[in-house]
């Protein structure tokens, strides 16, 4: 008889997501190391608006797994979840469970500051401080007391700028101003700057839409090195680049989480056909 | 939405072109074969001309192939579209060259004597060949991987046809050695047609990849 390689049947129940590896798990914690986050159920609100509705979806760790939809999808809301920044927002509320290594992070008593360390994040726009090189790196290490002394601190932001790729370029100008450099520099510094404090997470919210095309090549190679080391969620409306850097794509649409699947099978066949029309370029 | 709609045309172009290729496959095909069984040199003259068409659609199916993965990047559906054309212009070429192999060997033995043996499974092998040639493209057109999967199955009668051609003809060459040269002309010919029907095999299997995604090659 042959054997095919065959797909999984269609979904017949609309929106519910395809969540990959989680079904024998419990939303408490990895059972066997492979699970980073872990989301379930989680609605989220502006005031009385709903943005986020029922979305359950784990991240294993060390992928990169990418956020794909339409502008207000709800994307980066979902993102901006799993460190809270939506926190600062006035008149917000979570509803579910965000868990990141076991810890539910939206638990009373749950330490932020902490949790930011944990999950680290670059925006779509760099964000450097009007300082040095130097000290745009040291900032972070000096308020979270990393470095036990100059020698460390040298030696610790060299290691964050050679792990953002950025050492190559800047070694011999670190006290110049961080706004000299190029637009493609200042979001690997601001890499950098996040990796200097160890984080275990990082999230993306479009960190290359900015950029001209070799800094964007340089920052999406960058993500592949990183996730030798870390767990990366990166939002983008690039889904070229979702296909070229991501191991995992989740596809929202209207605040719901469509579909979630390999990135192989979302670029070239996957299950819903919301999915496809969007990937495709027929949406609406 | 400009882009969506230029992608759309595109591929209808695309579509069209491959179209016109199985078209022009088809018919040197049937060309070759009625040059042999009518003993119509002209015909098959007429199809080696023919075979430079076949030859300037595949160049441009090819190029715009590579044009709208570079131009368009083409995702799901719309990729597997593209790559199942790109793998599917050069088996119609291939097949086109055999119908140019069985005209040439029409145009060799129509200046001989008719082998007097019978060898009527050759047109009925050819004529099985050609439906299913069509059949598969129609299938590819409606992107009906059921037709396609039936239509693998029937390669076998096409296999089985061959191998008794293939006795009768070793047969014939055994009894009476002066139709060696003819009767291996025809074995020849035999085996463009067996090979046409493995093609369209892999017509069928790009046919089910296009519609599923499910890679089904060599997996018997």
């Amino acid at each position: 008889m042959p054997t095919e390689t065959t797909n999984p049947p269609q979904q017949q129940q609309g929106l519910r997501p395809r969540v990959q590896l989680s079904e024998a798990r419990d939303a408490d914690g990895p059972t066997d190391g492979a699970l980073k986050i872990s989301i379930r159920d989680l609605n989220f609100f502006y005031g009385k608006s709903q943005a986020i509705y029922n979305v359950t979806l784990d991240v294993p760790e060390r992928i990169v797994m990418a956020f794909i939809g339409p502008s207000g999808c709800g994307k980066s809301t979902v993102l901006r979840t799993l460190n809270r920044m939506n926190d600062v927002i006035a008149g917000t509320r979570v509803e579910g469970r965000v868990v990141v290594d076991g810890q539910d992070i939206y638990a009373p008593g749950s330490d932020v500051v902490s949790l930011r360390r944990k999950v680290g994040m670059v925006f779509q726009k760099s964000t450097p401080f009007p300082k040095s090189i130097f000290d745009n790196i040291a900032y972070g290490l000096e308020v979270n007391r990393m470095a036990s002394g100059r020698a460390d601190m040298r030696d610790r932001v060299e290691q964050a700028l050679k792990d953002a790729a950025l050492w190559s370029e800047v070694k011999d100008r670190l006290k110049e101003s961080a706004l000299s450099l190029s637009g493609g520099q200042q979001q690997r510094l601001c890499i950098a700057r996040a990796l200097a404090i160890k984080p275990e997470v990082i999230l993306m919210d479009e960190p290359a839409s900015a950029l001209d095309p070799a800094a964007t090549q340089k920052i999406e190679e960058l993500i592949v090195e990183l996730k030798r080391d870390y767990t990366i969620v990166i939002v983008t409306h690039n889904m070229q680049q979702a296909a070229r850097v991501s191991d995992q794509t989740a596809f929202f649409w209207l605040g719901k989480l469509v579909e979630v699947d390999s990135t192989e099978k979302m670029f070239t066949n996957p299950e819903e056909k919301l999915t496809e029309d969007y990937i495709t370029g027929r949406f609406g | 939405m400009e882009i969506h709609r230029q992608l759309d045309r595109d591929l209808d172009h695309l579509r069209d072109r491959l179209l016109v290729l199985g078209g022009e496959t088809e018919r040197a095909f049937r060309r070759a074969i009625h040059s042999l069984v009518e003993r119509d040199s002209q015909e098959a003259a007429a199809v080696l001309k023919d075979d430079d068409i076949v030859d300037s659609l595949e160049v441009e199916i090819d190029r715009l192939c590579v044009d709208i993965i570079a131009l368009r990047q083409p995702a799901a559906r719309d990729l597997r579209f593209v790559i199942s054309v790109a793998k599917i212009t050069p088996i119609l070429e291939r097949i086109a060259d055999h119908a140019c192999n069985i005209a040439r060997a029409a145009i060799d033995l129509n200046d001989e004597p008719q082998l007097s043996a019978n060898v009527s499974d050759l047109p009925r092998m050819a004529e099985h060949a050609s439906e299913m040639l069509n059949a598969s493209l129609d299938a590819f057109t409606t992107h009906d991987a059921a037709a396609a999967r039936l239509l693998i199955s029937r390669d076998d009668e096409i296999d089985e046809i061959y191998n008794r051609l293939f006795h009768d003809l070793i047969n014939m060459m055994v009894e009476d050695p002066q139709t060696t040269r003819r009767a291996a002309r025809l074995l020849f010919v035999a085996k463009h047609i067996e090979r046409i029907g493995d093609y369209v095999e892999d017509i069928c299997e790009l046919t089910v990849y296009m519609a599923e995604a499910a890679f089904i090659k060599h997996t018997k």
